[in-house]
């Protein structure tokens, strides 16, 4: 099918519901959660489709995050295909059990409304609860908007449960600026979100019997799942585990492609989101809504001669190197945002990495780090703009005054 | 739950395939390798099984090797509980949607006294209220025994333990075991019960029972550890006889609720002379060494008092009087 023979419909949803939404498309057979705002509107609304018989799903209202994902990963390992959602001191909560799930290779998908994490609490949105389970060994992917949010959970499914990836993966979407903001969302009919999707595949292990069976809790083909591994092979299972990650690299691409002709979306190639890069001499480097709001101000710039332009990081983990080596190569300065803080280190996360990424491009532009917005405080655009203006003059100068800055902050 | 019959007679037994293989690296001795190895001639069917972190866990399952040959997973070590929820749930919903064969699956979580009253209370105290048909099997040693012997909540008043040592001012751990089987109980569960694999008749029958509820059921397995309570290998079997007859560890089933005592135990409510001290049982468990001197004589004193005054309570609640 292609997009001009699929009727969309267009719905008001804000991320939330949108998600809930394309969860209810995708034939999940379990969904375990357990509240925490703001990523309660999405399991409020599952239980409304579950209630009223429009999802064929097992629902468990579990007593923890930590229960959910569990329930989740033993769910997944017996075959079914499964969602969770969580945020802040829920998805911290669950820490121990994200390493177990990707280690475990079982494909889970949860959704994230990015939350900021105690202490003081704060219910609002920043990305310090994602950014703290980076090296659990999900699949790390920002939405901009409840309509990618909607779009990425049903390609979520297709890049997890992958054979040769079978890893879980990280749906983000900033909280309340997303999961609580009403929006226009398109959305494709079940069946073409069915078949998109597909049935669950499994990869073929080989039993201690000697026989080849799919990788999942079988009464007739027993598999021992969560074992020890000691010196003489726990590295060779995290190795593989980095390798399904490789290979999900691809498949993102892959998919946003698949899905682009399906829906007539897309986003970037499924790992960065450019906007105005390519003769750009200043750029902002962000992940999630913001980019939004940036657009608009590039706009702005653009019309007054200024080469402003925005690089949208989609796909965290894995982290697109050279599609950013690539897209960055020209550009003389550049400011990365960052909606987390990595106390005592020298930048926040998504700066660290990129700076690290780009240390053999040449020339190199001048890389800075701006963070902005935790714990939900708002940016506006005269003020992002003043980013640009920064950059301008580093551009200029040839070098940057100050490396990390605290936007928005009062000192 | 269904009235079948079922005799498990050791013909019955010694037919039926084992499920837990030998050739895991349990020490000389282990009383919860024995109980596991019981459970699995007690399956009825296709049977799932997870097992919490601990030292059943780690010696079954060293890759390459298993000891399992039916269906196994570990994830952690507080959540065996929520493993099965999610086991059931997945079951249910791809049997109802065709995805799986249309049979009935049991499903057995494992867990160790940490796994079970400590860490894993939460996740149990969790599934049970959902409802969830699995079975929960505590084997309980009486403590941290794969992390070295460290204290849990089901550690004993008074047995000394590397994080409750027997020093010179605290005499061993000062606390009394936490009652689980009472929180279950509270839980409303259909099937709770008691067994030690010196009956292991009693043991099968009540594994069996557990599984033929629909919905939670919990059993509470007393399992010597000769390594944790610094006690003869060779002696597991006869701890585990001496818990039931000095009423240590009572055997006792509850059926909706109501509390019967089981024929180990029944015998000594009706000839209470065959009652054995509490001492018979705690002689020769180094765990205990520090209370036979003479200083530490109330404790033990104390210990028998309690331990007599639970065994009336537990005759009261099986409308029974000792005679």
């Amino acid at each position: 099918m292609t997009p001009l023979q699929i009727k969309q419909i267009t719905l008001a949803m804000n991320g939330d519901e949108a998600i809930a939404y394309a969860v209810k498309q995708c034939d999940v057979d379990v969904v375990a959660a357990y509240p925490i705002t703001p990523q309660t509107i999405i399991v409020e609304k599952f239980s409304e489709y579950v209630a009223n018989g429009e999802a064929q799903t097992q629902y468990v209202c579990t007593e923890s995050e930590h229960s959910a994902i569990t329930a989740c990963l033993a769910a997944g390992a017996a075959g079914a295909r499964t969602f969770t959602a969580s945020a802040s001191a829920g998805l911290a909560l669950m820490h121990e059990m994200l390493f177990v799930t990707s280690g475990a290779r079982v494909p889970v998908v949860m959704a994230v409304a990015n939350r900021a994490l105690s202490a003081p609490l704060n219910i609002h949105g920043d990305h310090s609860d994602s950014m703290a389970e980076r090296d659990s060994g999900w699949i790390q992917i920002y939405a901009e908007n409840a309509q990618e949010a909607y779009d990425t959970i049903i390609q979520a499914f297709k890049i997890a449960e992958d054979i040769d990836i079978s890893l879980p993966i990280l749906i983000g979407v900033d909280g309340f600026t997303i999961s609580h903001t009403l929006e226009r969302v398109d959305t494709l009919p079940d069946d073409a979100v069915k078949e998109f999707v597909g049935e669950r595949c499994f990869p073929m292990v080989l039993t201690h019997e000697g026989k080849t069976v799919p990788f999942r809790l079988d009464p007739a083909n027993p598999l021992t799942m969560g074992p020890n591994a000691l010196q003489n092979y726990y590295y060779e299972f995290k190795r593989q585990q980095t390798e399904g990650l490789n290979v999900a690299y691809k498949k993102i691409q892959e998919v946003n492609s698949e899905y682009a002709k399906l829906s007539g979306r897309c986003y970037g190639n499924g790992l960065i989101d450019t906007y105005q890069l390519d003769d750009a001499q200043i750029a902002i480097v962000v992940i999630g809504s913001t980019a939004g709001t940036l657009k608009a101000i590039v706009d702005k710039l653009r019309g007054q001669g200024i080469r402003a332009g925005i690089l949208r990081i989609r796909t965290f983990r894995p982290f697109p190197v050279e599609d950013i080596k690539n897209a960055l190569r020209n550009v003389k300065a550049v400011a990365v945002m960052d909606k987390c803080m990595s106390p005592g280190g020298f930048g926040a996360p998504v700066f660290t990495e990129l700076r690290n990424a780009l240390y053999d491009v040449s020339p190199r532009p001048i890389i800075v780090n701006y963070i902005f917005g935790l714990g939900g405080r708002d940016s506006s655009p005269p003020e992002l703009c003043r980013i640009y203006d920064d950059l301008a003059r580093i551009a200029k100068l040839g070098h940057a005054e100050k490396t990390v800055t605290y936007f928005g902050l009062r000192e | 739950m269904s009235t079948q019959d079922w005799k498990f007679t050791a013909k019955d037994i010694a037919a039926k395939p084992n499920l837990f293989l030998s050739g895991h690296r349990a020490c000389a001795g282990c009383g919860p390798a024995t109980v596991l190895r019981l459970i699995m001639k007690a399956t009825r069917g296709p049977t799932i099984v997870t097992q919490a972190t601990g030292c059943m866990e780690i010696v079954g399952s060293i890759y390459p090797y298993t000891s399992w040959a039916l269906p196994w997973i570990h994830t952690a070590f507080e959540n065996a509980a929520a493993n099965a929820s999610g086991i059931e749930a997945a079951l249910k919903i791809m049997r109802k949607k065709g995805k799986i064969k249309d049979e009935h699956i049991d499903v057995i979580a494992l867990a160790g006294d940490g796994g079970t009253c400590d860490i894993g209370l939460q996740a149990l105290s969790g599934a049970v209220e959902r409802g969830h048909d699995f079975l929960f099997v505590l084997y309980d040693n009486e403590g941290y025994m794969n992390t070295g012997i460290q204290r849990s909540s089901s550690t004993p008043v008074g047995a000394a333990t590397t994080t409750s040592p027997a020093g010179t001012i605290i005499p061993g751990k000062l606390e009394k075991k936490k009652p689980i089987t009472e929180i279950m109980l509270a839980h409303g569960l259909e099937y709770v019960a008691t067994a030690t694999p010196y009956y292991w008749k009693d043991l099968l029958i009540k594994v069996r029972k557990g599984l033929e509820v629909e919905g939670p059921a919990f059993l509470h397995v007393f399992a010597p550890c000769p390594r944790g309570w610094r006690s003869e290998p060779c002696k597991t079997m006869e701890y585990s006889k001496l818990s039931v007859e000095s009423c240590v560890f009572p055997l006792w089933e509850a059926v909706h609720g109501n509390r019967q005592l089981s024929a180990p135990s029944k015998v000594i409510a009706l000839a209470p002379q065959k009652k054995k001290f509490l001492k018979d049982y705690l002689e020769g468990q180094g765990r205990f060494r520090h209370l036979f001197t003479p200083q530490n004589r109330p404790i033990l004193d104390e210990i028998q008092q309690s331990i007599d005054v639970r065994w009336q309570k537990l005759l009261q609640q099986c409308q029974l009087s000792q005679l």
